[in-house]
């Protein structure tokens, strides 16, 4: 578990890949946080989501990182891009800046003190790895998992997905014909 | 391929997960749009799929675990980010804005 010498020499292509990769999750995210147009944050999503995929990767399971990058960056963030198209948010201007900077520094209050409880706990905190492996989490192996012990979860999470699809179709079509887009703005 | 003993330390990927979900915390406190916000949750919801593919890589003897919540998190925030997209062109359409402080008529 902790490092072995060669590893701290800091020579090895995989530390540069990996830095690279935690890298890309931070800046992505930072950006997706911070940037004042909502694509350039779709974007930084992207970037961070992809860099969780390479994460995932390290830990040693292509398929979670596979279907990271399928479902979210394939799907969640396109279907973003194209909400963003549907409904051109605005470039969040300095509109009222009193109360813009009044939720910047609630957000900053809550998230340095929660960073600094967890934060504190995982310092202190010890782990215990397991005995052995009694299996690889490969492709197959998740698979079997999930047709056998967790069949039940499985198809759950599709009646899940399928009662989604279906309300959000019918969320989006409501507002057609409303009398806001009365006024020649029809979509 | 990369190695599955590699990049040995659970912290590394624990504190990686923390930077994930303070960052996201932030956005959905601070961020004044629908869709801003939304982002933020999805930061959320991987720092939660990191953490979990991070304990189940070090600490569980059953791989397939940690991959079996961590893809029902994407599934979960898959059908999230449908409903509350189509939540953000619905109000868009009725209001022209999505910024959630102006989204006040159940408040009266």
């Amino acid at each position: 578990m902790d490092f072995s010498p060669e590893l701290s020499l800091f020579v090895k292509l995989g530390d540069l890949a990996f830095i690279a990769v935690v890298a890309m999750t931070l800046g992505g995210a930072l950006t997706a946080v911070l940037a004042r147009q909502v694509i350039h944050a779709v974007l930084g999503l992207v970037l961070s989501l992809t860099g969780v995929a390479g994460l995932y990767a390290f830990l040693g399971n292509n398929f979670i990182a596979a279907m990271q990058i399928l479902i979210y960056v394939g799907a969640v963030c396109i279907s973003m891009v194209f909400a963003v198209m549907l409904s051109r948010p605005p470039a969040e201007e300095k509109r009222s800046s009193l109360r813009e900077a009044t939720k910047i520094a609630l957000g900053l209050l809550v998230a340095f003190f929660t960073a600094s409880a967890i934060g504190g706990a995982l310092i202190k905190k010890h782990w215990t790895a397991a005995s052995e492996s009694i299996s690889l989490g490969t492709t197959g192996e998740v698979g079997e998992a999930l047709l056998t012990r967790n069949i039940l979860a499985f198809e759950l999470i599709s009646l899940v997905l399928l009662v989604a699809i279906v309300g959000s179709v019918i969320i989006a079509r409501r507002g057609r014909g409303s009398p806001a887009s009365a006024g020649g703005e029809e979509l | 391929m990369i190695q599955p003993q590699y990049f040995g330390s659970l912290e590394v990927y624990l504190f990686i997960a923390l930077a994930l979900f303070t960052l996201g915390l932030y956005g959905l406190i601070s961020r004044p749009g629908l869709i801003a916000m939304l982002i933020s949750v999805e930061l959320i919801l991987n720092a939660a799929g990191l953490n979990f593919m991070a304990f189940n890589r070090f600490l569980i003897a059953d791989k397939t675990t940690g991959a079996t919540f961590t893809l029902f998190i994407m599934g979960l925030a898959a059908a999230e980010a449908a409903i509350a997209l189509s939540i953000a062109v619905a109000v868009y359409r009725y209001r022209h804005s999505i910024i959630a402080d102006e989204l006040s008529e159940m408040k009266d």
